[in-house]
C-alpha cells in the first residue's frame, strides 16, 4: 500500500504539494489527473524516493521511503517499477540492454539466457517484436519508446507501477493502445500502478480510482461515479474540458 | 538604498553559491567513495570509456605534440645565440616540454575535448531523465556513470601526455635541425646532460592531477546539470572553463611544491 500524509515540497519560491494526503490499495489502478504543471510527477518521484519531501511522510509497504538508508531504499526500489514520460531509454546501449539492466536480481541479470528470454517476454507482454531487442532507442518511434520504457520497467517483476504520463506525445490511435496495454499488464500481472495523466478519457478507461491534484492539493479521490457525480469547480472544469462533446469508454 | 544593498547581495550569493557547489561537489565523491564497492559494474566500464576517450583523442594531441615541438624549436632558433654551444638548444627544448608544454596543452585541450564530452553526455542524460531512471531501477549513478568516468581520465590522461612529450620532443629535434646546425649527437647530448628521471615524473604526476581534475569537474557540471538543452550548453561550458583553470591553479600549485621544495 502507499500512502502520502500532508506532503509539501517546493521549488525555491515556487510550492508544488502543499500538503497532499493520497493513497492507493493493494492491486488497484489509480490514476493522478491534473493540469500540466500542477506537480503530478513531482508527487510520483516522491514514491519511489527520486525527490525528498520538505514535510510529509511518504509511506509504502510500511517504510518511511524519506527516511530509508540507501541500502533499504535500493531495495524497495526493486519493488517500484517506473515509467518515465519520455521514454529515459539509456541511448548509448540497446533496447535488450535497457530491458535488461530493469533485472534488478543481481543473480539473474548476469545469467544471460534468463535475461534474454525476460527480456523477449518483456517485448511480447507491451507487444512489440522480439527483433526490436537489437535496435538502439534512436531508431525507435514514439510510441515504441514508450513501450520499452514499460518493458524495463516490469522487467524486474515489481509490485507497483508508476506510470508518468504515459500517453503524452502520442497520437489518439496509440494513446488508446498504450492505455490498453496498461489496464493488459494491470490484469496479467496483477501490480499496483499509479498513472499519471493529464488525459481524462484514458484515466477512466483504465483506472479504478481516480485523484486530482489542483493547486498542489488533492481536491478529490474517488470513484469513476464519484468523480462524474462531484460539484466540485475544479473537478467539473477539469471534466467539462476534456469531456466536451466526446464519449467516455468504460 | 538599492545601490548600497547591491554589492553585499552579489558576495552574498556568490558565497551561498560556492558552498552549495561544495555541498554537491562533496556528496557526488561520498557517492563514488560508496560506490567503489561496487567494483564488478565499474570496472569493466572503466576500461571502455578509457579505450573511448583514448582512441579519440588519439589524433588531436598527435597533432597538437607535433606542432608545439616544432614551435619551440623555431623559436629557438630565432632566440639562438652564437656564443652558446648548441647542445643547450637539446636541455632547452627537452626540459621546456617535458616540464611545461606536454602536460599543461595536452590538459588543457583534453579539459575542451574530454571535459565538453563528459557534462554534454551527463548533462543530456539528467535532462532526459535517464539518470533518475537509473536510479529508479536500484542502481547506482556512481559506479555506473561517474566512477568509470573518472578513473579513465586518471588512467588516459597521463598516458596521453607521455606519448605527447615523446612526440613533441622528436618534432622539436627534427625541426631544429632545419634552422640551426645541430647534430643528433649534439641534441642527445644536450638532452641528457641536465636531464633528472625526476622531470619525468613530473610531468606523469601533472598529468595524474589534470586528468583527475577535468573529469571530476566535467562530470559533476554534466550531473547537476538543470533546464534542458541550455542547462546542457550551460554546465558544457561550465565544464571547460573550470577545469582548464583548476588546471592552470594546479600547475602553479604543483610547480611550488615539487620543483621549489
Amino acid at each position: 500500500m502507499i500512502s502520502l500524509r500532508g506532503l509539501r515540497k517546493r521549488f525555491g519560491e515556487q510550492v508544488v504539494l502543499d500538503g497532499v494526503d493520497f493513497d492507493v490499495l493493494e492491486g488497484e489502478t489509480v490514476a493522478l489527473l491534473g493540469p500540466s504543471g500542477t506537480g503530478k510527477s513531482v508527487l510520483l518521484k516522491h514514491i519511489n524516493g527520486l525527490i525528498r519531501p520538505d514535510a510529509g511522510t511518504v509511506i509504502v509497504d510500511d517504510l518511511d521511503v524519506a527516511h530509508l538508508s540507501r541500502h533499504d531504499l535500493t531495495a524497495l526500489r526493486t519493488r517500484i517499477g517506473y515509467v518515465f514520460q519520455y521514454g529515459a531509454l539509456f541511448d548509448s546501449v540497446d533496447v535488450f540492454e535497457n530491458i535488461r539492466l530493469g533485472i534488478n536480481d543481481e543473480a539473474k541479470y548476469k545469467d544471460l539466457a534468463y535475461c534474454r528470454a525476460r527480456v523477449a517476454e518483456c517485448l511480447r507482454l507491451v507487444n512489440l517484436a522480439g527483433d526490436v531487442a537489437r535496435k538502439l532507442p534512436a531508431e525507435l518511434s514514439g510510441g515504441m519508446r514508450k513501450r520499452v520504457g514499460i518493458a524495463r520497467a516490469i522487467a524486474g517483476e515489481p509490485k507497483y507501477l508508476l506510470y508518468d504520463e504515459p500517453t503524452s506525445g502520442l497520437d489518439p490511435v496509440n494513446a488508446d493502445i498504450i492505455d490498453e496495454l496498461v489496464k493488459q499488464l494491470d490484469n496479467e500481472l496483477g501490480v499496483t500502478s499509479v498513472m499519471v495523466t493529464h488525459d481524462v478519457r484514458g484515466a477512466f478507461r483504465v483506472a479504478n480510482r481516480l485523484a486530482l491534484l489542483s493547486d498542489g492539493l488533492i481536491v478529490l479521490q474517488g470513484t469513476q461515479q464519484e468523480f462524474l457525480e462531484s460539484a466540485h469547480p475544479r473537478v467539473r472544469e477539469f471534466l467539462e474540458r476534456d469531456f466536451d462533446n466526446r464519449p467516455v469508454a468504460a | 538604498m538599492t545601490a548600497t544593498l547591491a554589492v553585499p547581495r552579489f558576495v552574498g550569493r556568490l558565497v551561498l553559491g560556492s558552498l552549495a557547489h561544495a555541498g554537491r561537489f562533496s556528496l557526488m565523491v561520498r557517492e563514488m567513495l560508496r560506490g567503489l564497492a561496487e567494483w564488478r559494474i565499474w570496472l569493466p566500464r572503466t576500461f571502455t570509456e578509457a579505450a573511448n576517450i583514448g582512441k579519440g583523442s588519439l589524433f588531436i594531441v598527435v597533432l597538437i605534440a607535433g606542432f608545439a615541438g616544432a614551435v619551440t624549436a623555431f623559436q629557438s632558433g630565432y632566440q639562438w645565440q652564437t656564443a652558446l654551444p648548441v647542445y643547450v638548444l637539446g636541455t632547452l627544448i627537452v626540459s621546456t616540454i617535458v616540464l611545461e608544454l606536454g602536460p599543461v596543452l595536452i590538459g588543457l585541450v583534453l579539459a575542451g575535448r574530454i571535459g565538453a564530452r563528459y557534462a554534454a553526455e551527463l548533462g543530456t542524460m539528467r535532462v532526459t531523465e535517464q539518470i533518475d531512471a537509473l536510479e529508479s531501477l536500484g542502481r547506482s549513478p556512481a559506479s555506473h556513470l561517474i566512477i568509470p568516468r573518472v578513473l579513465a581520465g586518471f588512467l588516459i590522461v597521463p598516458i596521453l601526455t607521455v606519448l605527447a612529450d615523446v612526440i613533441a620532443v622528436l618534432a622539436g629535434w627534427w625541426s631544429v635541425k632545419q634552422v640551426l646546425p645541430v647534430t643528433d649527437a649534439d641534441f642527445a647530448y644536450g638532452a641528457r646532460l641536465y636531464y633528472r628521471s625526476f622531470d619525468a615524473y613530473y610531468s606523469l604526476i601533472k598529468a595524474f592531477f589534470f586528468g583527475g581534475a577535468i573529469t571530476l569537474i566535467s562530470c559533476y557540471m554534466g550531473f547537476n546539470t538543470k533546464q534542458g538543452a541550455e542547462g546542457v550548453g550551460r554546465s558544457t561550458t561550465a565544464a571547460v572553463v573550470a577545469s582548464s583553470v583548476v588546471i592552470l591553479l594546479l600547475n602553479t600549485l604543483l610547480a611550488k611544491i615539487l620543483l621549489n621544495k
